[in-house]
């Protein structure tokens, strides 16, 4: 039985060495296919969602159909198929690996540890860790929640940022994890926590599209600093090239502020709401000096 | 594919910065060795109580299990873990739905209740098919030597019928085991849980879930050498199929 298993383990990890070896780079794969997968998220408002048509919409992929348009024009491919792949936190890692996305457009945070796995696009936002509260009774700082019951969402940087809190303040908070935000922003709505620590830019369109969104209220000061981009194989430069070539020509041509403004300021599908969420000054600077680099002191 | 192997992340520290991604994976299985145990009570017994009441000869006893059953049986898992935990605090009187929300781990209690109630629904048609699968002149018999219907259950009826449907138990019990991981939906930290979430930071999924595998498989086979045991004590010389008595 022991012995079956770790055959079949060891199978694996040569089938997957073998295939990493004829791998000759995602815009040969494109070309070869004639079509391109981009990965995208279900409900990340207003990042990468579905309308009311169940068509794939928001920020991100916004910035996918300048590098699908980029990838169209280097290959001399105007009519390359376009295919839209929904993924989770669970099946992005895999399907990416393994070929069948291209890339992933959501909101995936580039840090260290993950980079050992994927690579990341230039940033192409800025979140902060913050904390969603009631307006009855709000918390500003995790010195406010001392002694109560904090939700987070599972295996997210925030864990890491708590822990560190509740460790060092000494805090005594009763920390409970969340499968996704939906699940954290019920558990804040019945009361079962009084905050909700997450990145902002979630925790902004939570709260505007709860019941309720003047009932909440978030934290001014960040807690930790989150750069997203688009994550990419690792070691496929040709096209990761290609990708922060296209990134850093809108931010470079300033059209990057209205394509922020269509998502972050203004009215977005499907309900017409507003996250009234203006550009940071950590996006302002990264879109002056673009980089990937996933540590987070270089964006604070 | 592009995969960067990498077993020794098990060792590396977790998000709490002070446990390795091991122990955390290893409180995961104790959290699931918990949840399964204590839902599988719960399971055995009010199962044994509504399998008898649907084979009791009042109506009503008989109408009220049945709906139990149906109610419990036909709706999804998932959504039961929803209701136990987002809705039915709601739906109680405000003190206390307060104080089952401030309750301690809650996830894990109300888990062990939804479950248990959930498997108790099962274990109920286990019971009642072991009950209806005797001959009915056992319970003639009972009643002719002056048994009241509670002593025809307990001293004749339920001894056999719980040994004929020990290998239905069994497998009862690793499915209770298999679903502790739907309760991953309201935040309790059980083995994929705490697989999900060492992938969700370090991106190692494959190491995750490989791990947890290997623990579900080695706690299932753990319970299946166990209940072997319990079939071979427990089965019933000369009665159905002829097995060696051990």
């Amino acid at each position: 039985m022991k012995k079956t298993l770790a055959a079949s383990m060891l199978t694996l990890m040569f089938a997957a060495g073998g295939a990493h070896a004829q791998d000759d780079g995602t815009l040969a794969k494109i070309a070869e296919l004639g079509a391109i997968t981009v990965g995208h998220r279900d409900g990340a408002v207003p990042f990468s969602y579905y309308d009311d048509n169940q068509r794939p919409i928001g920020y991100a992929m916004d910035l996918c159909a300048r590098v699908v348009d980029a990838v169209k024009l280097k290959l001399n491919k105007p009519d390359l198929k376009v295919t839209y792949m929904p993924v989770t936190g669970t099946t992005r890692i895999p399907l990416l690996a393994n070929g069948t996305i291209d890339m992933e457009c959501g909101t995936t945070t580039n840090n260290a540890e993950r980079q050992q796995q994927v690579t990341f696009s230039t940033t192409n936002f800025v979140a902060g860790v913050r904390i969603l509260s009631n307006q009855s009774n709000p918390i500003e700082t995790m010195a406010d929640a001392k002694g109560k019951t904090v939700v987070t969402l599972a295996g997210t940087t925030s864990v890491k940022v708590i822990n560190v809190a509740n460790t060092e303040q000494n805090l005594g908070l009763t920390i409970l994890t969340a499968k996704d935000l939906a699940e954290g922003m019920l558990t804040l709505e019945t009361n079962r926590a009084v905050a909700l620590i997450f990145d902002d830019v979630s925790l902004a369109g939570a709260a505007a599209t709860s019941k309720t969104p003047k009932a909440f209220v978030l934290s001014k000061q960040p807690l930790s600093v989150e750069p997203y981009g688009i994550m990419l194989r690792r070691g496929d430069d040709a096209f990761k090239a290609l990708v922060n070539h296209t990134l850093e020509g809108l931010y470079a041509s300033g059209e990057i502020n209205a394509i922020y403004a269509k998502w972050f300021t203004q009215p977005i599908p499907p309900r017409g709401i507003n996250l009234n969420f203006p550009m940071s000054s950590q996006l302002k600077n990264v879109i002056a000096h673009p980089t990937d680099d996933p540590n987070p002191d270089l964006y604070r | 594919m592009s995969y960067n192997w990498n077993w020794s992340i098990f060792f590396e520290p977790s998000l709490d910065g002070t446990h390795t991604y091991l122990t955390t994976l290893l409180w995961g299985a104790g959290w699931t060795l918990a949840t399964a145990f204590a839902a599988f009570a719960i399971a055995l017994s009010l199962g044994s109580v509504v399998g008898v009441a649907r084979t009791a000869p009042q109506a009503w006893v008989r109408a009220l299990s049945t709906c139990f059953v149906e109610v419990l049986r036909n709706v999804p898992l998932l959504v039961q873990m929803f209701l136990w935990y987002f809705v039915l605090p709601e739906l109680l009187p405000d003190e206390l739905g307060t104080w089952l929300k401030q309750l301690p781990d809650a996830q894990f209690y109300t888990a062990v209740v939804c479950l248990g109630c959930y498997h108790a629904a099962r274990m109920a048609e286990v019971v009642r098919a072991g009950l209806q699968s005797l001959p009915g002149g056992q319970r003639m018999a009972g009643q002719a030597l002056g048994l009241n219907l509670a002593q025809t259950y307990r001293y004749v009826l339920l001894p056999m019928a719980y040994r004929i449907v020990v290998p239905a138990i069994t497998s009862e019990f690793l499915s209770c085991t298999k679903n502790t991981s739907v309760a991953l939906a309201i935040g309790l930290m059980e083995l994929t849980g705490s697989a999900r979430a060492m992938q969700e930071n370090s991106f190692q999924i494959f190491e995750a879930f490989s791990a947890a595998t290997t623990l579900y498989l080695a706690l299932n086979l753990i319970i299946i050498f166990a209940m072997r045991r319990v079939e071979r004590l427990a089965v019933v010389p000369g009665y159905g199929t002829p097995q060696k008595a051990a």
